[in-house]
């Protein structure tokens, strides 16, 4: 009986650990995006300075597009920057813009200096947008399905290996199933 | 190339834990005699590489070397130099680097003050303790090397987390680590005692001092950490019961009760299998704490889902760290026999119900902390549990337990009189009574809280007095007889006298700051007052300013408090661009009555400047207190050191070299 009570400590434990074992295989960058499977909520931005067109989430629906949230303030949207540039390039995808928290003038600025990828670019100063979107910071990146539907929301920066690895398969996952 | 000196370092010093610890338990097995001091010698070594590794760590944090990836996502080169090094340890990789080299300063300590007595016990200690270091260190080089390299290297950096650009959180983590790190250490000598099959009182003897550093430093630790956010944070909240805060606390309960039994054990040799199994949980709480909370399960944000490998390699270091020695554990304690017997009056009695409290304390902290865990791994849904569960069930069993620690203190070992206490103790339970009743009286009537709280301090504090007055025979005697007295009392003694006293003055000053504080806020524009709680506070001015790397708004207070001029006050707000976040740095007026708290915000137009202040009564006691607590801590180990030397003379187990209590 004693020796029995010696074992408590352990299996209390070994339970314990089976549970953090559980909590480890919930990525918490994948988890909290209400949007997922739901549609984009509507907006309708105007344009960033010297530009003619805003982006409205209506701009979103018959194709599928990435969504990117960016500001000329945010470190690392200039590490994603060359990535998005030869998405854009490669013609895969078409990429629209939120310029989110940017002082008029300055995301044309970083957009001419650093070149455009973005077929739209709304103009989300206030932060509203970014809101109803539930970003947690910049960059942050959804897959919107040709019905306007996000489909996928990635924080942070899309490296190479993420967009080959699953970015890419799901955008060209999307699009045959768009097609009828 | 700094870099790769530091990587290589950190690798050198893997493969020496790695050789010690398995060339030790081989020699052990041989019986070879070298072994000994082989494993000195690697202690050593391991030790100089380690700090070598972190010397480099250092050197390009100071010189800004971006194409190093931790400095370049978590410095800058315009922040002051005191940061740049602070910064060292401000980040996931720094910070377990520094988790390392503490762990082989406690390792190569304990090659410099081990006496050559109990060689085989020591020599165990050290292979448990080198097996420890190589796990880290393999953490460290396989998922977190701090010596990553970054190409190319950016133009500047990204600036550390300005909260944590403090000199409270610069020193905070350096101490805290030195706790639960230090606790590494007296589990160590618990598997070795489990290996061995034996446990006594000379082994208490031996592991009392690490087990009495670790938790005075960890005591120091928590309190830098409350202070922190006390001063840093904003609203003057010193706890939040947040899994991080839990994280430290837990391992400190844990590391209390251990202390306490330690005493038994060394006094009486009995509770062993309990003392054992409390060393290993307070380091297996240490060890949780340290990764699980902070790095990631439970607060999501940070890092580990980023790369899962981490959190799969600290698991993996629990499960064989901590479930290795409960194996151990479920095997081996059956074989350690109690001598000593006690009856419920005595001594012995008080600090196993101190055990029984605390112990249940850790557990609902314990449950606290991970319960939210439990229900989203179990369900969709998360939850929150905070101050109201912690108040309605740890608060009270506290109290239930400050109420037995004078009692404690001044019963007999072995079998005590209960009538001699309850006379001695009466004083004190009147003056308890008495302050209770005028705190309830005078203070907030609604907050019964205040008064218990006030009375249980005054219980403990004049507990504690009563219990040295009868050790010096105060009163009793001529004072110089009681002087000598008091400089011959072990400093064991003087260190429980003045630990209980801290923990008085710490119950006030938490009762003083979380019953009776009052806020108020208000819209000012320079020129116009407000008032709260007797003082009054008027905005002087505010205007901008330009910091080292940010830029602040600063509010300048003049404060009175009825027609007398406290002096001014200056809040701050500050903006760093480079992180694009904001700090508030409140304006303290700090009095041995209480603190006037000041904080400004961001101002709206037509309205002015919001501005919040708050009175904390008693709230600098709250440092005092602690600080007199870990002072207590440090006292009872140096008294060590007088007995060592007459250990071997003394009787094992009975020796009553303490006056009778």
């Amino acid at each position: 009986m004693t020796r029995l009570v010696l074992f408590l400590p352990l299996i209390g434990f070994l339970v314990m650990a089976v549970y953090f074992g559980l909590g480890l295989r919930e990525d918490p960058s994948e988890i909290p995006s209400q949007l997922i499977e739901r549609e984009l909520p509507a907006f309708d931005l105007p344009p960033i300075e010297g530009f003619e067109t805003g982006l409205a989430s209506t701009d979103l629906v018959g194709q599928v597009s990435l969504l990117n949230v960016f500001g000329s303030w945010c470190p690392p949207c200039a590490v994603e920057h060359p990535m998005l540039m030869q998405i854009a390039r490669s013609g895969v995808v078409p990429i629209y813009g939120i310029d989110w928290k940017d002082p008029p003038g300055a995301g044309s600025a970083w957009l001419e200096r650093h070149g455009n990828p973005y077929q739209r670019v709304g103009d989300d100063a206030a932060g509203r947008t970014a809101i109803d979107l539930g970003i947690t910071g910049a960059p942050e990146t959804f897959i919107i399905d040709h019905t306007g539907r996000v489909r996928y929301r990635h924080v942070g920066v899309i490296t190479d290996e993420i967009w080959t690895g699953t970015l890419r398969p799901l955008v060209e996952h999307l699009q045959a199933e768009a097609r009828p | 190339m700094i870099a790769e000196l530091g990587q290589f370092a950190l690798i050198l010093a893997f493969v020496v834990a790695l050789a010690q610890s398995v060339l030790t338990l081989v020699g052990l097995k041989l019986g070879d005699p070298v072994i000994h001091a082989y494993a000195r010698a690697g202690a050593l070594t391991q030790f100089v590489l380690l700090a070598a590794a972190f010397a480099c760590l250092t050197v390009l944090f100071a010189m800004s070397d971006f194409s190093a990836l931790v400095v370049a996502e978590n410095s800058h080169t315009d922040k002051p130099l005191i940061y740049k090094l602070t910064g060292v340890w401000g980040n996931h990789e720094g910070s377990m680097l520094l988790w390392a080299l503490i762990l082989a300063a406690y390792t190569a300590a304990l090659a410099l003050a081990a006496k050559p007595v109990e060689a085989r016990l020591i020599s165990l200690t050290f292979s448990v303790q080198s097996l420890i270091t190589a796990a880290f260190t393999a953490f460290l080089i396989f998922t977190s090397n701090p010596f990553a390299r970054l190409f190319p290297a950016p133009q500047n950096g990204q600036d550390l987390n300005p909260l944590l650009q403090d000199p409270g959180l610069a020193s905070h983590p350096p101490m805290l680590y030195a706790g639960y790190v230090g606790f590494s250490i007296t589990f160590a000598f618990a598997v070795a005692a489990l290996i061995e099959g034996r446990v006594d009182a000379r082994w208490a003897r031996i592991v009392r001092p690490w087990a009495l550093t670790a938790w005075s430093f960890l005591t120091i630790g928590i309190a830098l950490g409350a202070s922190w956010a006390y001063y840093e944070l904003g609203w003057g909240g010193w706890w939040a019961w947040d899994p991080v805060e839990n994280a430290s606390l837990m391992p400190w309960l844990a590391g209390t009760a251990f202390i306490h039994s330690l005493r038994v054990m060394e006094k009486r040799d009995t509770l062993k299998a309990w003392t054992i199994l409390l060393a290993l949980f307070t380091f297996s709480l240490s060890l949780a704490g340290t990764f699980l909370v902070r790095s990631g399960v439970i607060t999501s944000v940070h890092a580990f889902a980023v790369d899962p490998t981490r959190g799969v390699f600290i698991l993996g270091i629990l499960v064989a760290v901590i479930g290795g020695s409960l194996v151990l554990f479920a095997l081996r304690a059956g074989h350690l026999r109690p001598t000593g017997v006690f009856s419920v009056v005595s001594r012995e009695s008080t600090l196993l119900v101190n055990n029984l409290f605390i112990g249940a304390a850790c557990f609902l902290v314990f449950f606290g902390t991970f319960y939210p865990l439990f229900v989203t791994t179990v369900s969709d849904e998360t939850i929150t549990v905070g101050a109201p569960f912690y108040n309605s069930t740890f608060n009270p069993l506290m109290g239930v337990l400050f109420i037995l620690v004078p009692i404690s203190g001044m019963l007999a070992w072995k079998r005590g009189k209960l009538d001699r206490i309850v006379r001695l103790l009466t004083p004190a339970a009147i003056a308890a009574l008495a302050a209770a009743l005028l705190a309830f009286w005078i203070a907030d009537r609604t907050r019964i809280a205040g008064a218990l709280g006030t009375g249980l301090a005054v219980w403990i504090a004049l507990g504690v007095l009563i219990d040295l007055s009868q050790r010096i025979k105060l009163f009793n005697q001529p004072l110089a007889a009681s002087l000598s007295r008091a400089r011959n009392l072990p400093l064991g003694i003087w260190g429980m006298i003045v630990a209980h006293f801290g923990l008085a003055v710490t119950v006030f000053a938490i009762t003083g700051v979380s019953a009776w504080k009052q806020e108020a806020s208000a819209f000012l524009m320079p020129g116009q007052s407000m008032r709260m709680g007797g003082y009054t506070l008027t905005l002087e001015d505010a205007r901008r300013e330009d910091g080292a790397n940010y830029i602040t708004e600063i509010g300048e207070f003049s404060a009175a408090r009825g027609q007398r001029d406290m002096g001014q006050l200056l809040a701050e707000r500050r903006y760093y661009q480079v992180r694009q976040m904001s700090t508030t740095e409140s304006a303290i007026r700090t009095r041995a009555t209480g603190d006037l708290y000041v904080t400004i915000g961001e101002p709206v137009a037509e309205r002015g400047w919001p501005v919040h202040a708050y009175v904390y009564p008693f709230a600098m006691w709250l440092w005092i207190g602690s600080a007199i607590l870990a002072l207590g801590g440090f006292l009872s180990i140096a008294d060590r050191g007088r007995r060592a030397l007459t250990a071997r003379k003394d009787k094992p187990a009975d020796g009553q070299e303490e006056v009778q209590a």
